[in-house]
């Protein structure tokens, strides 16, 4: 399914060591302890792990949304340098993000296309004249599945959360990032629209060779789309590597238990233990 | 925003609010226009005249006539000429003639005069002193003249041969229409202690402290909402400096450091703008202490670090990405400290520390006056109780509207 080879890949965000602390004193919070990590390009990595375990704090130190207590991080082999607005811009150009909740995504004062427009101003596409920016919103919502047409003039509140998310797609698709990280993109959607947006983001990530970092709690879904999992506890990477060995031969305690949480349709539950 | 603003004129109490203070703001604009001029003049010599119509006795005296013939109206002239210490003096003698005047009450003009026209003579033997016997005759002589009064004669001396002609005589019963008289001056709500018309004074005063309540809370909104989306937004050293700054103003009392800032002014430099930007400067520290919380809770949300992965600046993220969504709650703020810039200003110049007194009226001003020239003593309720009824209306109207807006804004508060 995947072009990932594990053996030629380069890497291209590789951590050592990197912690967040909350807090001081008693209030200390240690959300992500020490962690290392090699993604690299191209590939697809799963970070697994219950609710309050860091994950969305180690997804924000990656975008360079919160300070990194300490530790370093390397992006396309280099050190990250984002100590300054403009190299910050220039990073977010390398590594995008899709959040959470497609609610509270969108700014409700300003209509969609605002988005898709710092897009292409964001990618250098600002002076093309009208015709053509409409053009290329055009293409990135059909890629997607949505209609440009439709959608223009409309404000976030007159969309469903799928096509939300979808949006948030298109927005991936103009930016052409070499990093997407997705922090539970599918959790607040059902279903169906959820491997609608899985097989768009596989899609995407052939179409422009960009590595996911994809953020979930469902162990389930990260075999099913992952090259590889990370499955985090407490603030820290309990085990890794490819999904297949992970989840099928799990050796810490606590994948073991994230598998074991995993409902299966064939199997009865037993309502009377939960 | 179109849907915002139709939800909040179908707020009753936002609407009721509007209402009153719109009466205000229009009488603001129209009433100069009826009666153009400085309300500072001092047009009356007296002072604290009371609220009516006025016209010259002078005009009115050779003003065309119609005579009307109304039953009562000898009745009430008596009665109101007789005064309270003639009622007096003559129940006192009645009760020195031992005449019975049981249960004959001192309003009763009708009686008082029947019994004394039945009984009193200057010749009966009374024991009193000759002074208090003086008195009496004088006072029969008053009431004999208040009956038979007929007409009055209005005598000027002509310039040539030093004469004295009648002018005109004034009968009992001729009447002048009031809109005749060339002169008259209505003064809907009397005059000052300076003799100043109260009505114009409180419409200036009105428009003066309405003035001062929106420059401080333009001043104050303006320092808390910066004051409060830098510390709230930035975060890091700039709030821990901006939040001491903003504890230290919070932990002297803000009224305190108004009459301090107020007192080390001089009278001349204390015009109604200073006196506004005083009252503002020291009543930011609620608006940003409210204004960061609320920055606190937005700045994590997913849509700004949307935008910020968008590439845009911080300038940019503060005002379309954070002040739209705090906006409504920087109008109700707003709507806040100009109720309380109004009432600030009145405190302030009731402790005589207000604005400069010479140049215009402020309601705190008007307050001052009445009060220094114990207007609550005498009795002139007009000097001061209409500035606390507008003073009462404006912050009323102004509460009330900023009621409407929060249910508006705030759905969990509409019941
Ligand atoms: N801004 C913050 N200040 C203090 N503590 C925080 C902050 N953000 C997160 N934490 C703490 O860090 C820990 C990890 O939180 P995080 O949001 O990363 O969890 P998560 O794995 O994303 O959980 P979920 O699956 O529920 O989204 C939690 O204990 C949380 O209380
Ligand atoms: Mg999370």
């Amino acid at each position: 399914m995947s072009k990932f080879d594990p053996n030629t890949a380069k890497p291209c965000l590789t951590g050592r060591g990197v912690t967040k602390v909350f807090g001081m004193g008693d209030k200390k919070t240690v959300a992500v302890d020490h962690v290392d990590f090699n993604f690299r390009e191209g590939e697809f990595v799963s970070i697994v792990g219950e609710s309050g375990s860091g994950k969305t704090t180690l997804s924000k130190m990656l975008l360079g949304l919160i300070n990194v207590t300490e530790g370093e991080i390397d992006f396309m082999g280099q050190p990250r340098d984002i100590s300054s607005g403009k190299k910050r811009k220039e990073y977010w150009k390398g590594i995008q993000a899709i959040f959470q909740d497609p609610f509270a995504s969108y700014n409700t004062f300003y209509k969609i296309d605002a988005v898709l427009l710092d897009c292409l101003k964001m990618t250098g596409k600002g002076h093309l004249p009208m015709e053509k920016k409409v053009e290329l919103m055009t293409e990135a919502c059909s890629f997607v599945n949505l209609r440009f047409a439709e959608l223009t003039n409309k404000y976030p509140f007159e969309l469903s959360g799928g096509q939300r998310q979808r949006l948030m797609i298109a927005r991936i698709f103009l930016l052409r990032p070499k990093i997407l990280l997705a922090d539970e993109p599918t959790s607040m959607i059902d279903a169906c629209s959820r491997s609608t947006i899985l097989d768009m983001l596989q899609k995407l990530r052939e179409e422009i060779n960009m590595t996911i970092i994809f953020i979930t709690h469902d162990i389930g879904l990260a075999y099913y789309v992952s090259d590889t999992v990370y499955i985090m506890e407490h603030g820290k990477f309990v085990e890794y590597g490819p999904a297949e060995e992970c989840i099928l031969h799990p050796k810490a305690a606590y994948t073991q238990r994230l598998i074991n949480d995993v409902p299966k349709i064939y199997e009865e539950w037993d309502l009377s233990t939960v | 925003m179109k849907n915002t603003l139709r939800q909040i004129f179908h707020s009753p109490k936002f609407v009721g609010g509007f209402c009153i203070f719109v009466f205000i703001l229009a009488m603001m604009i129209i009433y100069p226009l009826i009666n153009p001029g400085d309300p500072l003049e001092r047009i009356g010599v007296e002072t604290f005249s009371k609220p009516g119509i006025y016209f010259s006795m002078y005009d009115a005296s050779t003003t065309k006539t119609s005579p009307f013939r109304l039953a009562d109206a000898d009745d009430k002239r008596v009665a109101s000429k007789l005064s309270m210490e003639d009622r007096v003096a003559m129940v006192e003698w009645f009760g020195l003639a031992e005449v019975d005047v049981e249960g004959v009450s001192m309003d009763d003009t009708e009686t008082l005069l029947k019994l004394w026209d039945e009984n009193y003579s200057a010749d009966k033997k009374i024991k009193m002193t000759q002074a208090k016997k003086k008195y009496f005759k004088r006072l029969n002589n008053s009431i004999q003249s208040l009956k038979a009064a007929d007409k009055m004669e209005v005598v000027s001396k002509n310039p040539e041969s030093g004469e004295n002609e009648t002018v005109t005589t004034i009968d009992k019963n001729a009447y002048v229409n009031v809109s005749d008289v060339t002169n008259t001056k209505i003064l809907p709500l009397g005059t000052d202690n300076f003799g100043r018309d109260v009505l114009k004074e409180l419409v200036s005063a009105t428009r003066t402290s309405i003035g001062i309540g929106l420059i401080a809370g333009i001043v104050a909104t303006l320092i808390g909402l910066t004051v409060g989306l830098l510390a709230g937004y930035v975060g890091g050293l700039v709030d821990d400096l901006l939040s001491l700054v903003t504890n230290l103003f919070t932990v002297i009392p803000s009224f305190i450091l108004l009459i301090l800032i107020s007192y080390s002014l001089s009278q001349d430099q204390r015009g109604p703008s200073t006196v506004a930007v005083v009252i503002g400067l020291t009543s930011w520290t609620w608006t940003a202490r409210s204004v960061r919380s609320q920055v606190i809770s937005l700045r994590n949300r997913d849509h700004v670090n949307l935008s910020k992965l968008s590439g845009h600046s911080l300038v940019r993220i503060i005002l379309t990405d954070i002040l739209p969504y705090i906006a409504s709650y920087v109008v109700m703020a707003f709507i806040l400290q100009v109720s309380s810039g109004i009432l600030a200003e009145s405190q302030l110049s009731l402790l005589g520390l207000g604005p400069k007194t010479t140049v215009t009226p402020t309601l705190g001003l008007m307050m001052n006056w009445a009060m220094l020239y114990s207007a609550h003593l005498n009795g002139s309720w007009w000097a001061y109780f209409p500035v606390i009824l507008t003073i009462t209306l404006i912050s009323f109207s102004l509460n009330l509207m900023n009621t409407g807006l929060d249910q508006v804004f705030n759905p969990e508060l509409r019941d």
